[in-house]
């Protein structure tokens, strides 16, 4: 059960949410919402951005200020906030399709500005609300309603992709490490820059019962078979890491923040 | 800033936009509308104003979103292909009634079309060019200085009915060189959104005034709490499924333009008294017009002129009050033929529409209207 703190936290007269059963986001939330308290955030000063899908009903739920906006923009929305009033904690939570598909310009410029925002990327292989259509990040030989014969596009590497990018701040974690996915909120909410927190999470509902993971809990023992912390892949061979997903922290580094470079032109200009 | 300047019209949109309080830019280079870029560019760090040049156009009208949701007057402006990109998230400022304006200095189309040639084929695509229903507010200047006083009156109107509002300017307006005198505006001339005055613990934020329909709105780190969606939303600003709560927001989105159809709607008018002919023009259009009109009195045919100063929402009733007393109605526009049929919806028949269409990517001259007022007359 979820502390009071982090239940003052929540809009719960809106409840029940449109999640399913056992669906992997209340677990990000959660997870989300303790890094929040933990870090002793005000609710209106705390800014959550969301796209379209399963994942952008959070913004909904978290009783703060917040904005659910239209596919895969959100970070665009979140720019504007956050530059408009940089004192604000702004979090962006966003779905795979949001992040590396349509989104997937606003992702990689919003990593390259190096701006003050944290994602969550709620990486479930799929579209979950529109019925279980194949995503950037759905593997190759996976079945969608789109790839009724199986996946044959490569997928996304989000962190990888982040990284390339220019973001200070890029971890992977799943829903089967919720404390890990807190304290990587956490460092990335702490983190004077852009950061990406990916967590894989599933969609039982329409990923799952067409992959053999049916039952939520199918696939919380599919994340602990087959993820791999990154001390420990770093010692694995090629080989070895075929078919499995390697967590943890890839990029933690200080560079220029957009908003203090700006704020600090702006007096520049001013004299 | 100096008092009297020679500037282009996108500078006078720029210097305008600034005069009104805008305090934050964001969007995406497109010719012909760059230099307002440029210049909000230069000049936001001097006022601890906001530039950002975004990564697309659909970033460039999301940042300027979230921007007025915290509380900054915001504007962007694009052409073309750019419009049509911004359409998507004009919707969503629609939705959740998020003041912001919109330039659009119009260019030949479809597609890339003309990029440096004059075209007013945007006309409807500003009315209607999201999806879904909506009140529209569209201004369209026809000089440099209307260029500066009508960007300050747009973003006057976006703070008070709370929605984007646009201005179509053009490609020669934008370009073009003209004396602009900067009237001085003191407070009581630029409006600021209505705030809540109830506690956040009482604030909702989409109940409006039964008086004027309009909710106050609140800025994100002002101690309130609301929630934001393109969703259709009941008062609290959440999503719902209740036919009673969705026809409520929707017929108060349309309301609360039509019940100040009146106050909005802005026009201009030359010789209509006696006037058997008129030509009704706007933007650049409007200049060859009125030239074409007075040498028509010159030559003593009873020709009149119409202006509409806001395109949307069109001075329909006021068209019709003349369409009683006239017998041709002249509509020269740079596209296909769109504001006329706004006017014979206007005039219902009263008087014959006459359309005029020039596509080449040049402006009318004079001398193109003069004839078809001779061959009417």
């Amino acid at each position: 059960m979820p502390g009071q703190e982090v239940v003052s936290w929540l809009r719960t007269r809106f409840f029940p949410h449109i999640w399913c059963p056992g669906c992997g986001h209340g677990i990000i939330m959660h997870s989300l919402l303790r890094a929040l308290v933990t870090l002793d955030k005000k609710q209106s000063e705390t800014v959550i951005a969301s796209g379209i899908g399963c994942s952008s009903r959070m913004a909904g739920y978290i009783d703060a200020c917040t904005v659910h906006t239209t596919h895969g923009r959100s970070l665009g929305f979140a720019t504007g906030i956050k530059l408009a009033k940089p004192e604000l904690t702004v979090i962006d939570v966003m779905g795979d399709g949001d992040c590396s598909a349509i989104g997937g310009n606003h992702f990689i410029h919003a990593c390259r500005r190096n701006i003050d925002i944290t994602a969550i990327v709620m990486n479930n292989n799929i579209y979950g609300m529109t019925g279980g259509q194949a995503s950037p990040t759905t593997p190759v030989g996976s079945m969608a309603t789109t790839t009724p014969y199986g996946a044959i596009d490569p997928s996304f590497d989000i962190c990888k992709l982040a990284e390339g990018a220019g973001a200070s701040y890029v971890a992977r974690t799943s829903i089967a490490n919720p404390k890990q996915a807190e304290q990587y909120i956490m460092k990335g909410i702490q983190k004077k820059g852009f950061s990406v927190i990916e967590v894989l999470t599933h969609c039982h509902t329409t990923f799952g019962r067409r992959n053999n993971r049916k039952t939520p809990i199918d696939n919380v023992n599919f994340f602990k078979a087959n993820t791999v912390p990154l001390s420990k892949a770093k010692d694995m061979c090629e080989e070895d890491l075929v078919g499995k997903i390697v967590i943890g922290e890839f990029v933690d580094k200080d560079v220029p923040e957009y908003t203090a470079q700006y704020l600090s032109l702006i007096e520049r200009v001013r004299g | 800033m100096p008092e009297v300047a020679f500037w282009q019209g996108n500078e006078a949109i720029a210097y305008g936009a600034l005069a009104a309080g805008c305090r934050f830019f964001g969007g995406y280079p497109i010719t012909p509308s760059s230099e307002i870029a440029e210049i909000m560019a230069e000049e936001l760090p001097k006022v601890n104003g906001r530039f950002i040049q975004m990564e697309d156009e659909i970033a460039g009208m999301a940042a300027v979103i979230g921007a007025s949701i915290a509380g900054l007057k915001s504007l962007t402006a694009t052409s073309g292909p750019g419009f049509s990109l911004k359409q998507e998230n004009l919707g969503l400022a629609y939705m959740a009634e998020i003041p912001v304006v919109l330039v659009d200095v119009m260019r030949g189309g479809p597609s890339t079309g003309l990029p440096t040639k004059i075209a007013q084929q945007d006309v409807m695509q500003a009315r209607w060019g999201t999806h879904g229903d909506h009140g529209t507010i569209c201004y369209s200047p026809a000089s440099v200085q209307e260029c500066y006083d009508i960007t300050v009156k747009a973003f006057n109107a976006a703070e008070r009915y709370r929605q984007p509002v646009l201005i179509l300017s053009d490609e020669v307006l934008g370009h073009m060189r003209e004396k602009v005198v900067m009237k001085k505006l003191d407070p009581t001339q630029l409006v600021n959104r209505k705030r809540p005055n109830v506690v956040p613990e009482k604030f909702i934020p989409y109940l409006a005034d039964p008086k004027d329909d309009l909710p106050c709105m609140a800025s994100f780190g002002d101690g309130y709490r609301w929630h934001v969606t393109g969703l259709t939303h009941n008062d609290w600003g959440f999503p719902t499924n209740n036919p009673e709560e969705i026809e409520k927001k929707m017929k108060r989105l349309m309301r609360k333009i039509d019940r100040f159809r009146d106050d909005i709607v802005e026009y201009e008018t030359a010789f209509t008294d006696d006037a058997e002919i008129l030509v009704l023009a706007y933007g650049s259009v409007a200049r060859s017009s009125l030239s074409a009109v007075n040498e028509a009195r010159s030559r003593g045919i009873k020709a009149g002129f119409f202006r509409p100063v806001t395109l949307w929402p069109f001075p329909d009733k006021e068209v019709e009050k003349l369409a009683r007393k006239i017998k041709t109605i002249i509509v020269p526009e740079l596209n296909c033929g769109q504001m006329v049929l706004e006017v014979e919806r206007a005039v219902h028949g009263r008087s014959k529409v006459v359309a005029q269409s020039l596509v080449d990517g040049e402006l009318f001259k004079p001398d193109q209207i003069f004839k078809v007022i001779e061959e009417v007359a």
